[in-house]
């Protein structure tokens, strides 16, 4: 549905996206990823046709963005960064214009309204002012707005930025059922957010793509995939650490005493094979184990030394 | 969905905001206002005996229209950008233009509201005399003609900026060009500077809206008068619309 190659854009000078390429396909839910100033809210402006790319290609559902806009911009809802209304409107109002200016009319129209104020709980603010709204109200307003006339593809700008937990699962909820039948791009900032709703991720930093693949596929890159945790009483920790240094698939091993405990980590040396497991299982029989779980690997991580490795690899030495 | 119904849709948002916020209604009072006051008391209309409304009327709405124009179209696409939603009418299925010519005819509109609302003026020199009322027609058509010409000049000031204060001060100078080119004692001025260059002076009063304003006071519909107004109204929007185009580019 959406397909982007070698996309670019200049700022003064300044690469905010260099050469950025991918697409994404019906049923399909794409995170984007990185710091900020990394390029996604860029990124996103360019497929919506509101900026228009230095170089490169943006085809929405098969339609040139620059060359045929508008019917590439049907096909599309979009929540801008900052979810943007129109303040001088009550919220009935300014889904009534949306829906108008995406050609809607009569019962169609109101049915549409009435299907987007449903689904992101806007009944009770219906015919108040848009600036009297909480952030959380304004943000679900624009929201409604952009999946009103049921686009097949919807490029949402951190959608659950501001709202309260609750409200974030909703929007979580719904941007995850609704991946099922639309090409769905969504950016954030929170890595929780990536396991709840994406089917891939994209992390993106200074314009560049530095890692695509599913939720899984990116902790697998992360050194905690396969590691393994345990807890250890009555044993002094150079003891323990001695012992599963001898371990075949172990790389390295942390070992923190805490009290009457020890809690040791040990590092595979390749990923999520599950040999390391078997073999923290089979040396520690007769110890006397509180805990014992295998890491599935932190996307956090992952996108610290992705996005800052000099830092990153800092803090693990220390 | 056509452009009209596009038009159609954009203006008559413009139109609701227009009203949804008290700058309308204060518009409008100021306006009527002014033009009572201005009308009876400075501009004489009893002392006249004349049932005319060309010179105690119209003559003052040039410089009504100087203030008052910019309040109206500063925050046309200066709060858009301010707000982040030009973000949002910018990527909806619809072109540049229509924009642009939708919330240009919303406000074009207004300025014609509050120009009808002065209809008591008409009664009253209706029951006071027996005036040409064809004379007082095109100076309706005048006057909202150069609300347009300065409206328009007001746009492209609004798309200038996201500050309205800014773009109101602009545009006042603006539209101050716009009069004091053909007011006459900046043409005495004019004529001693160039030393009579007859041309010279012909082409920058040609560009004021007093000049091309006279006519339909006197109620002539000079075709070359339509055309300079709606000419300013077609290179302002034009100018708009690339001023837009270069913020999203650079």
């Amino acid at each position: 549905m959406i397909k982007v190659e070698n996309l670019t854009k200049t700022f003064g000078g300044k690469r905010a996206v260099d050469g950025i390429s991918f697409s994404v396909q019906r049923g399909e839910v794409l995170g984007f990823l990185g710091p900020n100033g990394a390029g996604k809210s860029t990124t996103m402006r360019m497929i919506t046709g509101f900026l228009p790319p230095s170089s490169g290609n943006i085809t929405v559902g098969g339609f040139d963005i620059a060359e045929n806009p508008i019917p590439a911009k049907k096909l599309i809802g979009y929540l801008p960064e900052n979810a943007p209304a129109y303040t001088d409107m009550t919220v009935y109002g300014f889904l009534d214009f949306a829906a108008e200016i995406r050609g809607l009319r009569g019962d169609a129209k109101k049915a549409a309204i009435s299907r987007a104020v449903e689904l992101c709980f806007l009944n009770s603010v219906l015919h108040q002012n848009v600036d009297t709204l909480s952030k959380g109200y304004r943000h679900r307003t624009c929201f409604a707005q952009s999946i009103i006339h049921d686009p097949d593809i919807l490029v949402l700008d951190e959608p659950t930025d501001g709202l309260d937990p609750n409200q974030k699962h909703e929007i979580r909820q719904l941007i995850r059922g609704m991946g099922e039948k639309k090409a769905i791009i969504f950016s954030t900032h929170i890595l929780e957010e990536v396991d709840a709703v994406c089917t891939r991720a994209m992390i993106i930093d200074r314009g560049r793509v530095v890692a695509n693949g599913t939720p899984l596929e990116l902790r697998r890159k992360s050194e905690w995939a396969g590691a393994v945790s345990l807890r250890v009483g009555g044993m002094a920790a150079g003891a323990v650490q001695e012992k599963l240094n001898r371990l075949r698939s172990a790389k390295r091993i942390k070992t923190d005493a805490s009290g009457a405990h020890v809690l040791v980590t040990v590092f595979p040396r390749t990923a999520g094979d599950g040999d390391l497991t078997r073999e923290v299982i089979e040396a520690t029989n007769g110890w006397q184990v509180e805990e014992l779980r295998t890491e599935e690997g932190r996307l956090d991580e992952v996108f610290r030394s992705i996005t800052m490795p000099d830092t990153a690899a800092k803090e693990a030495k220390s | 969905m056509n452009s009209f119904g596009t038009i159609k849709t954009i203006a008559k948002r413009e139109m609701q905001a227009y009203f949804a916020s008290p700058v309308a209604y204060v518009f409008i009072v100021i306006f009527l206002l002014l033009n009572g006051f201005f009308t009876f008391m400075v501009g004489g209309f009893f002392e006249r005996g004349q049932a005319s409304l060309a010179q105690p009327f119209f003559n003052w709405h040039p410089w009504f229209y100087l203030f008052l124009v910019p309040a109206v179209g500063m925050r046309l696409w200066a709060d858009e950008r301010r707000v982040g939603t030009l973000e949002l009418l910018l990527t909806m299925p619809i072109a540049p233009w229509e924009a642009i010519v939708g919330k240009f005819i919303a406000s074009w509109l207004f300025l014609g509201i509050a120009l009808v609302l002065t209809f008591p003026i008409v009664i009253t020199v209706n029951y006071l005399g027996s005036p040409d009322n064809g004379v007082i027609f095109t100076g309706y058509v005048g006057s909202w003609l150069m609300a347009g010409a300065y409206l328009a000049v007001s746009c492209i000031t609004s798309a200038i900026t996201r500050s309205q204060v800014v773009s109101f001060i602009i545009s006042v100078v603006a539209c101050l060009f716009l009069i004091l080119a053909g007011f006459s004692p900046v043409i005495n001025l004019l004529q001693g500077l160039t030393h009579n260059w007859q041309w010279l002076v012909d082409l920058i009063t040609s560009f004021s809206v007093i000049t091309h304003f006279e006519g339909f006071q006197k109620g002539v519909l000079d075709s070359r008068d339509v055309v300079f107004f709606l000419s300013v109204i077609g290179f302002s929007l034009f100018t708009t619309s690339v001023i837009l185009r270069t913020h999203r580019t650079t």
